[in-house]
């Protein structure tokens, strides 16, 4: 069985699990976890999307 | 005295396995390390994260890398897959993640892989952190 996922559900799958695993092992109380956690799915998100805005400007 | 009375204490109770035991069964499945240690949510949640990255890196059609002496990119990614541990044994067992990378996805399928067993690495440590009393 195979899975074709585009560019950007391939980045929000990874963003989504390694900001798991980021909050849950960076941070010591549940709710800093959570904040943590959601800054860096932010952070992986935002940053994949303002790289490819980047490089589309360059391509023009 | 106060102290004193402290570190006889603690030297009293019985040596713990725990700093060991937790971080080599992290290594080996995803997120035991911190269910054995009663972190039930934090535990299964490592395990789905790093479970799911590593499974879906191999239906994108990843590669995965076999111990090697060559090129140190190659190495690299020996290192990084042999970090997500039962679930590296059991596809190298089966034979899986063989494919060549031919195109865009099944060089993410790689590189999710190669960080799944890079996540677990710090789960590890995390659990060992957990099992040393350094974190809660």
């Amino acid at each position: 069985m195979t899975v074709q996922l585009t560019h950007f559900s391939a980045a929000f799958v990874f963003a989504l699990f390694a900001s798991i695993v980021f909050g849950i092992t960076h941070r010591e109380t549940t709710r800093d976890m959570v904040r943590y956690g959601l800054y860096c799915f932010a952070m992986f998100l935002g940053g994949a999307l303002l790289a490819g805005w980047a490089m589309w400007l360059v391509r023009r | 005295m106060a102290n004193s009375t402290t570190a006889k204490a603690k030297a009293a109770q019985p040596a713990s396995m725990m700093p060991v035991i937790a971080p080599a069964l992290g290594w080996l499945i995803p997120g035991a390390g911190h269910i054995i240690q009663k972190r039930w949510i934090r535990g299964a949640l490592l395990l789905v994260s790093i479970g799911t990255l590593f499974v879906l890196g191999l239906m994108m059609q990843g590669h995965i890398y076999k111990p090697n002496g060559g090129d140190i990119l190659d190495i690299l990614g020996f290192i990084g897959d042999l970090g997500a541990g039962g679930m590296y044994i059991v596809t190298l067992a089966v034979n899986g993640g063989q494919g060549a990378i031919a195109f865009a996805i099944a060089d993410y399928g790689t590189k999710f892989m190669i960080v799944a067993g890079l996540l677990n690495f710090i789960a590890v440590a995390d659990a060992y952190h957990i099992a040393i009393g350094k974190k809660q």
